[in-house]
């Protein structure tokens, strides 16, 4: 059964007042905004002043070849207030070449390894994240394998495997 | 005694701070204490931890891209094995995504059953954790006591669907196997017997001084830190945070069940501990309601939903099932799914699970992003740990309960 969530609207008509313009829309009783990356860092200060404070999820769906979408990049941001157990889906939009988006880390902690592990596997860039390295690939590796034009099989990560034939062994 | 924690240190950018005199500590990847494959790099003076490291990815398999490949069906023997100390729990978190996303509805039969396996899950996830803290602080007999009972709830599990350890139990709009008597007879037997063991398990621990000792005040994360560091579950709830989307977003049938929520305020290992111990006692209150009140009636959503795959009486007797049947076999006739996307989680033992999927018409998600609870409480760690002594490391460690394939999926 899907999950009714309550509506936000007191949140969302003080977050397009403060913060313009915003994209509003609801599927299966979830609210979504989508800020403008500019302005995303006041957004998300406004949200948390509001009330939002714990940071659930950061994540990203590359829209590479997406039905009718305009930017690549789209960042996820799941907020939830833990008073009056609101939700709200944050999205931030970026584009080739070099996405980067503002950090939230100094908003919520938890952006941290979140932030990270998007900059891994999207390369999209966070802007004043205090430590940006790899989070779950090793750090040598170049790709960004969570990415649409990113094979499943990897690139060319298995042929430089050693092969080992039962004679040798 | 406690060092002031330096904000966002690495080894890289520690600075030029005179810290030769400190030692090194490679921690993991392999290490018994780590149970799986995780790797701490730990600045010791003395014995004192004054930073520690922590390393991910050891483990990294690629679920996240695995997801976009295959259909909804397909993908939760993946699930599977991510939490795999509580496979069925990963199940339904994936499907309650995937229906949340499909806008379906299930039979009562069916959230019944759900919660009765989730809260199974939960129980079992708990003793293993309780059980591993017990073990890494030098409790051994209170491990073999919660690993006796993990094998009863396997039985359980394996006579419900016939596997052990991944389940695969869900599909889209139902489960794979509807409840036998015999299942609900060893389930019976399992709430009947497990209580006397819990509370052997309680007098065996709970207030035993040694591991009072080595838990009580270790690790104290404070209710603020926890909700702006995005702890959830039983590390959130033992910080004070009443957080618990059972009642706070209720799914399945837990609107209709009567249990409390476990909360502790001190925030270290000890609290931790002792909220796994009520949970369960929690869990078990909502499955035996659950088995009583356990609705008749189909157990997979109607034919007419064309999702879940009719029985086999449905498709040799009625054109409907032999319709649905085969268009649900056939590649690209199966799910309606919208150019859209939602949030859905669940509570799992170890806090929220969640998936963000991206439907794009196709019956493989587009984009079907993982939740973990153990990311976000392994970021935790070098916060918790730092100003301890080195042998807090298993007992803060054990008590976050990190499962490498989770976290690193």
């Amino acid at each position: 059964m899907p999950i009714t969530q309550p509506p936000v609207d007191a949140v969302i008509q003080a977050l397009t007042a403060a913060v313009r313009p915003c994209d509003v829309s609801v599927f299966r009783g979830q609210t979504r905004v989508v800020v403008p990356v500019e302005r995303a860092l006041d957004a998300f200060r406004h949200l948390a002043g509001a009330g939002f404070d714990l940071l659930v999820d950061v994540t990203c769906v590359d829209y590479l070849d997406y039905r009718g979408a305009k930017q690549r990049y789209g960042l996820v941001y799941v907020l939830v207030n833990t008073v009056t157990n609101e939700r709200l889906t944050v999205r931030v939009f970026a584009d080739d070449p070099d996405p980067t988006v503002p950090s939230v880390t100094s908003i919520w902690r938890a952006a941290d390894w979140l932030e990270r592990e998007v900059w891994d596997l999207f390369g999209v860039r966070f802007e004043g994240h205090p430590d940006l390295r790899r989070l779950v690939m090793p750090e040598v590796f170049t790709a960004h394998p969570l990415r649409k034009d990113y094979p499943l099989q990897g690139r060319g990560e298995r042929h430089n495997f050693p092969v080992l034939t039962r004679d040798d062994g | 005694m406690s060092i002031a924690p330096a904000e966002y240190t690495s080894l890289e950018s520690a600075g030029p701070r005179n810290e030769e005199y400190l030692w090194t500590l490679n921690f993991g990847p392999q290490h018994p204490a780590t149970h799986t494959t995780l790797r701490l790099v730990l600045k010791l003076e003395g014995e004192r931890v004054v930073d520690a490291m922590p390393e991910m990815g050891y483990l990294h398999s690629g679920f996240e891209k695995i997801g976009e490949h295959l259909t909804f069906n397909q993908y939760v023997t993946v699930t599977d094995r991510m939490n795999y100390i509580s496979p069925v729990a990963n199940n339904v978190a994936w499907h309650h995504a995937v229906e949340t996303l499909l806008g379906i509805e299930l039979t009562p039969r069916c959230t019944y059953i759900r919660t009765i396996v989730a809260e199974l899950a939960r129980i079992s996830d708990h003793l293993l954790c309780n059980g591993a803290v017990g073990l890494d602080t030098g409790a051994f007999t209170f491990f073999l006591y919660a690993f006796y009972q993990r094998e009863v709830i396997y039985d359980i599990l394996e006579t419900l669907c016939g596997a052990r350890f991944t389940n695969s139990y869900t599909r889209v709009g139902g489960v794979s196997q509807d409840f036998t008597p015999l299942v609900i007879e060893k389930i019976r037997a399992f709430l009947k017997t497990f209580p006397k063991t819990l509370d052997d398990m309680e007098r065996l621990l709970t207030r035993n001084r040694i591991f009072v000792d080595r838990t009580k005040g270790v690790g104290v994360l404070t209710k603020e830190e926890a909700i702006n560091r995005g702890a959830t579950g039983p590390v959130a709830r033992a910080s004070g945070v009443t957080r618990d989307l059972r009642k706070d977003e209720p799914y399945l049938a837990y609107a209709d069940l009567d249990f409390n929520v476990a909360c502790a305020s001190a925030g270290d290992c000890y609290a931790r501990y002792l909220v796994r111990m009520q949970e369960m006692r929690e869990s078990l209150k909502i499955v035996q309601q659950a088995l009583d009140r356990l609705p008749d009636g189909p157990v997979n959503v109607g034919i007419d939903q064309r999702t879940a795959l009719p029985t086999k009486q449905q498709v040799y007797s009625t054109i409907e099932g032999t319709i649905s049947h085969f268009e649900l076999s056939m590649a690209n006739r199966g799910f309606e799914v919208p150019f859209e996307e939602s949030y859905a989680a669940i509570e799992a033992p170890n806090g929220e699970l969640g998936f963000y999927l991206v439907g794009d018409g196709d019956d493989t998600a587009y984009r079907a992003r993982c939740r973990p609870p153990s990311v976000l409480h392994f970021a935790l760690f070098p916060h918790l740990i730092r100003g301890h002594t080195l042998s807090d490391v298993v007992a803060v460690l054990g008590s976050l309960n990190i499962i490498a394939a989770e976290l690193d999926r």
